[in-house]
């Protein structure tokens, strides 16, 4: 199990104990962990799992695909640092991985 | 009605609606009584997968499930598997169910989703025959996705196109039949038709158009062969039908409910009786920004009434009703659809269909009503904003690549 911890938008820390190979955007889902919308499942089709990362692992969660990009440029309150959580896949590396959730994914 | 005092809730099927009014429910505070019956054995999970990713084999079965078992017992959810509903008892408030025994509620959702329309030919029971609708479907339908295979699917649709692409990629030899003159004719315009069908063909799938099947033929009953009407004869060891789907209103139509191609609802997804309400598929809503009532299969529609439903049983605002949205996924190609097109008077290209990345902008007196985008994220996630804000557009700019999105947004959202 690899430990994933999400922050909410008031500070809110939860900490999940997450599979390897599945995403950050499904283990929050199964966890309940709010303000991950996930509409479409994890198939990089709306946008509503956008979280900002850890600036001590932007190096580890992986290269944004073209698709992953794009779709986060038209997202609300985008920064540096911010990946769509469908599309970073958990491994051991990401041992405790902290994402930030915006105030809104719509 | 009031029904903040609701202290048993009983929601009927374990679709993505079904899933999202438990959920919606629970995050929302609710702490009485929550039972979920469904006709399938499985957990809620989710369908678009089945068509796509799952059907491929690329993606496990337990990534389908929306929740672990363990979270049901968590959130203190009662789930009835495997137990159809037999009938609702509005008088009595109470539903009961087809094995024996009945739940009785304080609020009731309807969230039974729909069912495949049964092809009206001849061997249509054959074995090798399949819908394409359930993790039960899919199951039977995988052992024979097999190199070399011969598959035809009945009815160029969405589904059956997104089989026609994973059954090409496992190697399949893959004939689509369809009624109408060009695939996608009940969703989308000619361009949108001729790009797929194009795509199709290039990746070797035959597409026959205007095609009526007569029948099916088998050997020892199994199917063997597709026969048109004009006497042509295509083999087959597989057949997929994907032509639409019906709503699951009869327990609500037998109950008395009012229902018309659909159980009506109102904008809080409340029926015709106030203490019933009913979600997704099954469900005909006020397409408020459209003028209009209608069903709409998808999982933004579900994830949306399951909202809905919840709010309004829990006495909270109305979450905003956000442009209805659609994806479909075949090949390397991701559809993005925002709005609804019918009635459209005037389309617009953004960029060449050829590049396989262009969008189709859909306006009606001079305002975006949708837009299907081809690998397009920024044309799909700019028209949803736009589509909501009745902004008018000039159609010059849309189609112009050499202003972003961003660019066309920010001016018609500031005029």
């Amino acid at each position: 199990m690899t430990k994933i911890i999400y922050v909410d938008n008031d500070g809110t820390e939860r900490v999940v104990e997450a599979s390897n190979g599945e995403s950050v955007m499904e283990a929050a889902v199964k966890n309940s962990i709010p303000g991950i919308d996930a509409d479409c499942g994890g198939a990089c089709a709306c946008a509503t799992c956008h979280v900002y990362v850890d600036a001590a692992f932007m190096d580890k969660v992986g290269e944004q695909q073209e698709m992953e990009k794009s779709m986060l440029d038209f997202a609300e309150n985008v920064r540096e640092n911010s990946r769509l959580s469908c599309q970073i896949t958990i491994s051991d590396s990401l041992d405790g991985l902290k994402v930030t959730t915006p105030e809104s994914q719509h | 009605m009031d029904l903040t005092g609701a202290s048993r809730i009983v929601v009927i099927g374990g679709g993505q609606a079904g899933a999202q009014a438990l959920q919606s429910l629970r995050q929302g505070g609710y702490a009485g009584a929550l039972t979920l019956v469904g006709d399938e054995p499985a957990l809620p999970y989710q369908r678009p997968p089945l068509s796509k990713a799952y059907m491929k084999g690329e993606m496990t079965e337990e990534r389908l499930y929306f929740r672990p078992a363990s979270w049901y017992q968590d959130q203190d959810i009662e789930t009835i598997l495997s137990t159809p509903v037999k009938s609702i008892d509005r008088a009595n408030r109470t539903v009961e169910l087809a094995h024996g025994g009945h739940l009785d509620y304080d609020a009731l959702v309807i969230a039974t989703g729909s069912r495949p329309r049964v092809l009206p030919v001849k061997g249509a029971t054959l074995q090798g025959v399949h819908d394409l609708r359930d993790l039960a479907d899919v199951e039977r339908i995988r052992p024979n996705m097999i190199a070399g295979r011969k598959m035809v699917i009945v009815g160029a649709g969405y589904i059956g196109l997104e089989a026609a692409a994973v059954a090409r990629q496992l190697g399949l030899d893959v004939t689509v039949l369809e009624m109408a003159p060009r695939v996608l004719a009940r969703v989308t315009s000619p361009v949108m038709s001729e790009f797929f069908e194009t795509e199709h063909r290039a990746h070797g799938v035959q597409i026959l158009t205007e095609a009526r099947l007569d029948h099916l033929d088998g050997d020892g009953g199994k199917v063997t062969a597709a026969i048109l009407a004009d006497g042509t004869r295509i083999e087959a060891d597989i057949v997929l039908v994907g032509i639409g789907i019906l709503p699951n209103e009869e327990l609500a139509r037998e109950a008395g409910i009012a229902c018309n191609n659909g159980i009506l609802v109102d904008r809080d997804a409340r029926t015709s009786d106030p203490r019933v309400f009913a979600a997704g598929d099954c469900a005909s809503r006020p397409l408020v920004h459209y003028g209009r009532t209608g069903r709409l299969e998808s999982v933004h529609n579900a994830i949306e009434q399951g909202k809905l439903t919840a709010a309004a049983i829990l006495g909270k605002p109305r979450p905003a009703e956000d442009c209805p949205w659609f994806w479909s996924d075949q090949y390397d190609l991701k559809l993005q659809i925002a709005g609804l097109s019918q009635d459209y008077d005037e389309i617009v290209v953004r960029g060449d269909p050829n590049d396989r990345k262009f969008a189709a902008f859909y306006l009606r007196n001079g305002t975006l009503i949708a837009v299907d985008a081809i690998n397009s994220p920024p044309e799909f996630l700019a028209s949803k904003k736009l589509i909501m804000s009745g902004a008018k557009l000039a159609p010059g700019m849309l189609g112009d690549t050499s202003i972003s999105m961003k660019d066309i947004a920010a001016a018609a959202l500031a005029a």
